[in-house]
């Protein structure tokens, strides 16, 4: 049985009616003949299915309907055409602020998020210090949640999601707040979580994250589906190409192309960097004192000539 | 229902303290407050429309009680859901639950005020008979449709946010309609009736017959409180069926 089967599904936002614009706006556009009523439609169509221990890696541009659609599978939005069929607990975690109260304590919080998640009381009871160590903050539990910083909202946030332990986990790029302590302790943590066999979807700007983690991709634009598939490494670097050049594949061979491309401009990338590097060594070894511009020339040789250094600065 | 009800006592427990924080008084404001409007109206009433009544003050206080929960619970239940717009729309959560959770914060003052109405009547010497262990009916019977309209309320404000503009007239009209500082006595009894058409009224009468004239009320009473209950609980669960996965697209 599939973790989770999404068919055809659309889902469709309305503006411009009656409820948003108010009476006065509604009669002044009717009077000029300017009255319509427009549907933006979010996501089109898109199908795929998951098994339980895929990970799913949603990757596109910004406005391309990934976060709907991950509201969509989470329950919170019902779609406007097609279906989706879950199987299994979800837990979602599409923004890591949210539920919390400003004027209640950490503590307070912790156990008031903790239930919106799906835990007992007796689990927060269990893991609360455990909680609380994760994110460093012992020494905070009574002070009021407004009272911390930024980054320290989100590391209890982050805390207390990391004991979640559903069959579907659904993560719309939480993975890329905090500092870079915090990014690799949260990284690490997720990493270990997913390892356990849960299904998860993951929607990160952050290709390496993808490729790292994911084994199916859903590259989605402006609602549209581009591509479903299993080749993580060969539709990453499509990704990447498409966001240089914007150049939307067609077909396979169009991916293969951009795939191509991509390695091709990695390599001259590279290439260059080497080559402004050398040049960098060798103004130093013109410009600099005497020791700097040895160590210098030493690692231009390492590079174009290693036979003419002796064993122990061959590198 | 039970999978939630950890939450749900989150919630209540969030809701409730939510509204006595950073005052002086705290809690004490839900004795301090019916106890003060309670003073205003028998200052201002007593002369115009108390006089050859035997406690009034209890005439004044059953209705009181009544129309503040009534008040209260369904005008923050309204405001429940778009409240909470930024948790439900990303936090899979049971929408009711907000609603509801609002009206236990209301029903926690009701029940402050409700034993404080009893301290006030052995004050006033009147008779408390075992009738008054008929009133849990009554209170179960208005809770449940407070609940009803705080979700209809609360789903039509999400539409049209004008609802809290017209509520707040209407709830003038509907004290002004309640018989609550005034007796309808002197009028026919079939107009005493037409009163009835208004729950909150009917709930008063309940009360007033079992402590001001120590009787049972009739079994058509009984039926007749049921039944707003009923009316206005199923209107609101129709309500939310029909219309809850279009509140996302408001918040």
């Amino acid at each position: 049985m599939s973790a989770i089967e999404c068919e055809d599904v659309s889902i469709r936002y309305i503006t411009g009616d009656f409820k948003s614009i108010g009476l006065k706006e509604f009669v002044m556009r009717k009077l000029t003949h300017n009255f319509k009523v427009n549907e933006f439609w979010a996501d089109r169509h898109v199908t795929f299915t998951i098994e339980p221990g895929d990970m799913l890696g949603i990757i596109g541009s910004n406005g391309a309907g990934k976060s709907t659609l991950l509201k969509a599978v989470a329950g919170i939005m019902i779609p406007t055409g097609g279906t989706i069929k879950v199987n299994g607990k979800v837990a979602a975690l599409l923004e890591l602020g949210s539920g919390f109260d400003p004027q209640m304590t950490v503590k307070e919080n912790t156990y008031l998020r903790g239930a919106m998640l799906g835990y007992t009381k007796e689990f927060l009871d269990d893991k609360y210090g455990e909680i609380i160590a994760f994110a460093e903050l012992e020494d905070f539990e009574g002070y009021m949640f407004k009272q911390l910083s930024s980054g320290m909202q989100s590391r209890l946030a982050f805390s207390i999601a990391c004991l979640v332990d559903p069959d579907i986990l659904i993560l719309d790029e939480v993975l890329s707040v905090g500092d870079g302590a915090f990014r690799t302790k949260s990284g690490n943590k997720m990493k270990e979580i997913l390892s356990g066999g849960t299904t998860g979807v993951l929607v990160s700007h952050s290709i390496e994250q993808v490729r790292e983690l994911c084994n199916k991709i859903l590259w989605l634009d402006h609602g549209h589906q581009i591509a479903f598939t299993e080749e993580v490494g060969l539709y990453c670097d499509a990704y990447e190409e498409f966001l240089i050049t914007r150049e939307l594949p067609a077909g396979d061979e169009d991916v293969r192309r951009l795939a191509e491309n991509y390695f091709n401009r990695m390599k001259d990338e590279r290439k260059r960097r080497e080559q402004a590097e050398v040049e960098r060594l060798q103004r130093v070894i013109e410009q600099g004192d005497s020791e700097e511009a040895v160590l210098a020339a030493i690692k231009v040789l390492q590079k174009s000539r290693p036979e003419a250094l002796s064993a122990e600065y061959a590198g | 229902m039970q999978e939630n009800a950890f939450l749900f006592q989150q919630l209540v427990n969030r809701d409730f303290t939510q509204r006595y924080k950073r005052t002086v008084l705290g809690i004490a404001w839900s004795v301090l407050s019916p106890m003060f409007q309670l003073l205003v109206m028998m200052i201002v009433f007593s002369r115009l429309f108390g006089r050859g009544m035997e406690h009034y003050v209890i005439y004044l206080f059953s209705g009181n009680i009544a129309f503040n929960y009534f008040s209260e619970s369904t005008t923050s239940g309204m405001q429940s859901l778009m409240n909470n717009a930024g948790i439900l729309s990303k936090i899979n959560v049971p929408k009711y639950l907000f609603v509801l959770s609002q009206n236990v914060s209301a029903l926690i003052n009701y029940i402050i005020t409700i034993l404080l109405f009893f301290v006030f009547c052995l004050a006033d010497g009147v008779k408390l008979t075992p009738a008054i262990l008929t009133l849990w009916y009554p209170i179960v019977c208005f809770v449940i449709m407070n609940v009803g309209i705080g979700m209809v309320l609360s789903a039509l404000f999400i539409f049209f946010r004008d609802i809290q503009y017209l509520y707040r007239i209407a709830l003038t009209l509907i004290s002004y309609l309640s018989v609550i500082f005034y007796t309808i006595d002197s009028f026919s009894p079939a107009a005493q009736r037409l009163f009835l058409l208004n729950p909150i009224y009917a709930n008063i009468k309940f009360w007033r017959l079992v402590v001001l004239e120590q009787t049972v009320p009739s079994l058509s009473y009984h039926l007749l409180l049921a039944f707003y209950a009923v009316l206005f609980l199923g209107f609101g669960a129709f309500f939310y069926k029909k219309y809850n996965h279009r509140f996302v697209y408001y918040f």
